[in-house]
């Protein structure tokens, strides 16, 4: 760079930037603050920026009142194993799509585009009759299968973006060497591209962990309810208990927080990376 | 499925290694197919009969009726006008900050990292929850954001923003752009740092100030990735109900109701045929908007080499 910024200039990008980081952290705090105050505070006036008296009160009183132990439960499962599975077979999609040359490869990279310009849910209806008939309604597996099959087409799109920087000289010499095709896919090339299949790992993982639609129409019992159901049940309800809902808000956003510090990094170069080459 | 070369075309396979390569495929093909294709076309058929969990006990073939009913149901053409003032309102903003910030973000500064990871935090929380969290902020009684307004003197009485319809659909567009900025200025940032420095310093040399550096440099240079990321975030934003269900539920009176968000409720009231629909012209209204808005962009993009190639 060869021009210098203007101290007005700085001043103005430094106060901009510290005024987007403040907007942006705000409400995050607030619920945080909220969740931690005595269910007695929450609605006092004037409001409480700072709480007087932490209290843990309104984590206790969801616990008691719901069965929000399950939920997370059953969200850690279904997220966990349906963010495994999709990234095992994004990985083997991920590797054909990236390294080889085939007649109907367009067609297959033009229908996973087209999953992620349709919203899924406009089959919702179809959706719960299909799983009807294969007897998976209600049930926390049949949930995780949908859940791989709607994280399979951008998994695989940030996969493949990952594979094109890895030299394709690496796996041919472990071929050469006498590895099959999948060994030397996951001796040779998965040890290599370890961050890349961890930050889709987690994009996989934060998607199920979030998503609503789905699990509020293909599950009904309450013992097989995520957490996104339960906040859905709560705001339902015509008067909302803030201190427990703000506890519960926390309580779902913790995991994705911790995991996105790690992996935002990867997440958005192989977002970005996969998204540029095609 | 037959496999010819490889990407450097230095090799050539025997069918044994297509076969290979097919059964790589079969998983995620199987998934996709099953749990999204066959609905997707089940769903289209549905458009088109009378399909009520309700009552199942005629599911004929009704044609067009489906449509016929949405266009005369005023609360349907009520949430198409949503749809475009939510879609607007959210995306302007949203790129104008977006590109500021990733403009600041260009240069190293300190802590430039650590930065980056909180602004593009929001990003990881569904939309549902930021809509939770806003309906707390905007409550009219008890929100902070009426607190900190009256703080401020910007306004004398209490606003109650979910309750009043004139409010409620500034209220969601706010949330919104506050949850999507990010995603521009992830975007738009990623673009930048691929424009080389030579050409800064080229106009700097030509002495060019600031706003005509970003308007002959920088702007034609991400051309391709603005327009993208716009085309991206029309849809998304649209089919992007989540927010919404979790700040208003489409109140008060569904004068936040979009269209995609009325069509979840008509979902989950069992009436299939009519919801399907509503998403099969979703999705018409969406490729019809991308093909002429892909055609818009296309002839300049066309022109800048051509250009660059005669001097």
């Amino acid at each position: 760079m060869i021009r210098h910024e203007s101290i007005a200039g700085r001043i103005v990008k430094y106060a901009g930037l510290g005024l987007c980081l403040l907007i942006t952290v705000f409400p995050l705090y607030w619920i945080l603050v909220t969740s931690f105050k005595d269910p007695g505070t929450i609605f006092a006036y004037p409001l409480r920026y700072w709480p007087e008296k932490w209290s843990l009160d309104n984590y206790t009183g969801l616990f008691e009142q719901s069965n929000f132990a399950v939920y997370l439960g059953n969200s850690l499962i279904v997220s966990t194993v349906a963010a495994a599975l999709a990234t095992v077979v994004s990985l083997l999609s991920a590797y054909v799509l990236a390294r080889f040359e085939f007649r109907s490869k367009g067609a297959v990279m033009g229908a996973f585009l087209v999953t992620q310009m349709i919203p899924g849910f406009i089959a919702l209806g179809a959706l719960y009759v299909l799983m009807t008939r294969m007897y998976l309604v209600d049930s926390r597996w049949g949930l995780m299968l949908v859940y791989v099959a709607v994280s399979i087409p951008l998994c695989t799109v940030m996969l493949r973006g990952f594979f094109e920087n890895v030299p394709a000289s690496l796996e041919e010499a472990a071929m050469v060497d006498g590895c099959s095709r999948l060994s030397a896919l996951f001796r040779v090339l998965v040890p290599v591209m370890t961050p890349g299949i961890a930050a889709s790992y987690i994009f996989n993982f934060v998607n199920c962990w979030n998503e609503l639609f789905l699990s509020v129409t293909l599950l009904n019992s309450d013992s097989n309810k995520t957490v996104p159901a339960a906040l859905n049940g709560f705001i339902s309800s015509y008067n909302i208990d803030w201190g427990s809902m703000s506890a519960a808000a926390v309580l779902s956003i913790l995991p994705t927080m911790v995991l996105f510090a790690f992996a935002s990094r990867y997440i958005v170069e192989g977002l970005t990376s996969g998204a540029v080459k095609e | 499925m037959a496999a010819t070369k490889s990407v450097s075309g230095r090799k050539h396979f025997t069918g044994r290694t297509g076969l290979v390569l097919f059964a790589f495929m079969l998983p995620a093909l199987v998934f996709v197919g099953l749990f999204t294709f066959y609905p997707l076309l089940q769903g289209v058929q549905m458009a088109f009969r009378n399909y009520n969990l309700n009552d199942l006990s005629d599911t004929s073939w009704v044609g067009l009726k489906n449509f016929q009913t949405l266009l005369g149901d005023e609360m349907f053409r009520g949430t198409v006008w949503n749809s475009i003032v939510w879609v607007v309102g959210s995306l302007v903003p949203q790129f104008l900050i977006g590109f500021t910030m990733a403009l600041w973000l260009r240069r190293k500064f300190r802590f430039r990292g650590t930065y980056q990871a909180l602004v593009f935090f929001p990003w990881a929380v569904s939309g549902f929850l930021i809509g939770i969290l806003f309906r707390w902020m905007f409550n009219g009684e008890f929100g902070v954001v009426n607190d900190l307004l009256m703080k401020t003197h910007l306004i004398d009485t209490p606003v109650p923003w979910l309750a009043d319809a004139r409010y409620a659909m500034i209220a969601v567009i706010v949330a919104n752009v506050w949850y999507g900025v990010t995603f521009f200025a992830i975007m738009i940032l990623a673009a930048l740092q691929s424009v080389p420095d030579e050409l800064y310093e080229a106009s700097a040399i030509d002495g060019a100030g600031k706003v005509r550096t970003l308007f002959s440099i920088t702007i034609p240079s991400i051309r391709t990735t603005l327009a993208l990321t716009v085309l991206l975030r029309v849809i998304w934003i649209f089919n992007s109900p989540e927010l919404i269900f979790g700040m208003t539920g489409g109140g008060p009176a569904n004068e936040t109701h979009i269209v995609t968000s009325y069509m979840i409720q008509v979902t989950q009231e069992g009436d299939y045929g009519r919801a399907s629909a509503m998403g099969l012209m979703v999705v018409f209204v969406l490729m019809v908007f991308a093909v002429f808005y892909l055609m818009a962009i296309r002839p300049r993009e066309v022109k800048r080499p051509r250009k660059v190639a005669a001097a």
